[in-house]
């Protein structure tokens, strides 16, 4: 089997010099597919996404992005390489308009990125009403759009997102899970942590679920979510 | 009673001085907030590198003066500016390889980095004593006055007079300028915008491919320009004193938090509120109130509420006041 798009490589690491949070863990994004990575509170997942983006020290194991081994190379260099990162918290600049917050994601590109832009408008029509509005004035889901904005105007080859949907309400975080499927459409790799498990599996091409820093399961939405053990043990039955 | 007149002893004693005054402390508080919002701490050294930059400037303008040149009606100091601002530029870079990245390099809390400033505080202090003295020196040449008292009284037939002196007039010039400039940097070109990115949210900012090393020198540069520019502004109107730019420290912070530390708008306006304020409170209002009441309710004290000895208990008066009802300063600022 060929190596997928993204992989994080039975990753075995932890933050500074603490202890090991992830043993072994594999993640790995595949081109048009969103992958995403659930469990219980305090599984690792956030931190197996961090491991990914190279904000953690990995200390075995690998992560390789279109063949290449990028297992080295800091955050901001997997930023120049393809990688597009949105935060949980604090991922946008609150006192810059929206316009502004767009222009720094493309900050690293050197060409017209007005295009991009344009696209970015397309897929948030939202954005584009409030683009000269300061971002920090915008709703929790708005703020999001910013986010996932943002992260795609260096033209992502992958794009990761962790939980999008904290702190949205259901409403908005089913419109938010559509702009992220239609993301994935135009064939970028979504790789995706997700609290809200069921709503995630539903969406999901391939899932993980994590236990204490271990793969626990995987396979497709479907099939985990048809799992009589995940649903017993993370959807509530 | 008589308005005009007292419009006029108000003008000519307190809206011009203060605005003048003002001027100068929201460039000075400019530096100030600008160095809190990206290297994220108080740079203690800043009344320093005024000093620095002007003690520069009037070296510059002694090599000019020497050559015979002049700059017309014009202080020559403007001249030398550039000169003054360049020599700064390169000192606080310095400075900024020698100290402060040591401390960034390791994420130094920043009270640690204040602290740290504080000692740069000391050195160039001496250094500023060591290269051109401690004593007072007046470095205004050109034509002094834009209008004098005489001038005006004769012009409008009033008692009182309206004297616009010119380094008032271009202290407000200059700080227009200044203050253009910036806002237009910061808003418009990428580098500018990628400082207040950089402030904003220093992680996104990293992600976003942001080159820190890159903000922090232009920072520095931007504030050694401002800096110069408020000390030689400063000099010109009053005049230059090692001790008295060291004491500036106090309302020039004093207008950076009012206004909201980290907000380059907050700045201005609390460089103007503390200069109003300091001028309001310790002028000596009887000349006012004399054409305003009627003649037996004439003042016979003079209508002081505080000495000018106290003009720094002012600032801070009107800082806790602030603070007290707005916490991060009349502008939003970044909470300290």
């Amino acid at each position: 089997m060929s190596d997928p798009f993204l992989i994080g490589d039975a990753m075995t690491g932890g933050y500074g010099k603490g202890p090991d949070i992830l043993h072994g863990c594999t993640i790995a994004a595949e081109k048009g597919e969103i992958a995403v990575i659930v469990g219980p509170n305090g599984a690792g997942k956030s931190t197996a996404m961090k491991a990914v983006f190279g904000m953690l020290n990995v200390n075995s194991g690998s992560v390789r992005l279109d063949g290449e081994d990028i297992t080295r190379l800091t955050p901001q260099e997997r930023v120049v390489k393809g990688m597009g990162f949105v935060p949980q918290t604090s991922n946008i600049f609150t006192s810059m308009t929206v316009e502004e917050n767009l222009e720094m994601g493309a900050f690293i590109r050197r060409d017209d990125f007005r295009d991009t832009m344009t696209q970015i408008y397309d897929l948030f029509p939202i954005l584009k009403e409030k683009r000269n509005q300061a971002a920090g004035e915008l709703s929790g889901g708005q703020r999001q759009q910013v986010a996932v904005g943002r992260a795609l105007m260096t033209k992502p080859k992958v794009l990761m997102l962790d939980e999008p949907t904290a702190g949205v309400s259901p409403i908005v975080m089913d419109e938010l899970f559509d702009r992220i499927i239609e993301v994935a459409r135009t064939g970028i790799p979504i790789l995706m942590v997700e609290q809200n498990a069921r709503q995630a599996l539903e969406i999901a091409d391939k899932a993980y679920v994590l236990v204490q820093g271990r793969n626990a399961h995987t396979g497709t939405g479907k099939e985990l979510l048809a799992d009589e053990e995940v649903r017993r043990s993370f959807l509530g039955g | 009673m008589d308005y005009l007149n007292a419009l006029v002893a108000f003008l000519n004693f307190v809206f011009v001085p203060g605005l003048a005054y003002g001027a100068q402390l929201a460039i000075g508080a400019l530096g100030v907030t600008l160095i809190y919002g990206i290297l994220r701490f108080s740079n203690f050294a800043h009344g320093d590198t005024m000093a620095f930059g002007t003690a520069m400037t009037i070296i510059g303008t002694n090599a000019l003066l020497a050559l015979g040149i002049t700059f017309g009606p014009l202080p020559t100091a403007l001249l030398a500016l550039p000169f003054g601002i360049g020599a700064t530029i390169l000192l606080v870079l310095f400075i900024d390889w020698l100290v402060y990245k040591f401390y960034r390099d390791q994420k130094a809390k920043p009270v640690i980095l204040v602290i740290v400033s504080m000692g740069v505080m000391f050195v160039m202090n001496g250094v500023v004593r060591f290269i051109i003295g401690v004593r007072d020196i007046q470095f205004a040449d050109g034509e002094r006055f834009l209008i004098t008292a005489r001038d005006f009284k004769e012009m409008t037939g009033l008692d009182e007079g309206l004297a616009i002196k010119t380094t008032q007039a271009i202290t407000v010039v200059v700080a227009l300028i200044a203050m253009a400039l910036l806002f237009w940097f910061l808003n418009k070109t990428r580098t500018g915008k990628s400082m207040r990115a950089f402030s904003d949210n220093e992680d996104l900012a990293l992600l976003s491919g942001i080159n820190p090393d890159w903000v922090v020198k232009v920072t520095w540069m931007i504030v050694a320009a401002l800096a110069t520019t408020a000390g030689v502004l400063y000099g010109l109107d009053k005049s230059f004193k090692a001790f008295t730019y060291f004491q500036l420290l106090l309302p020039i912070f004093a207008a950076a938090i009012v206004g909201g530390l980290g907000n380059p708008l907050g700045a201005i306006a609390g460089g103007f509120v503390i200069a109003f304020s300091e001028v309001t409170i310790t002028y000596a209002w009887k000349k006012v109130l004399v054409y305003l009441l009627p003649e037996n309710l004439e003042p016979d004290g003079l209508v002081q509420l505080m000495s000018t000895d106290y003009k720094f208990a002012v600032s801070f008066a009107i800082l806790i006041i602030v603070l007290l009802f707005k916490p991060t300063g009349l502008f939003k600022g970044q909470s300290v």
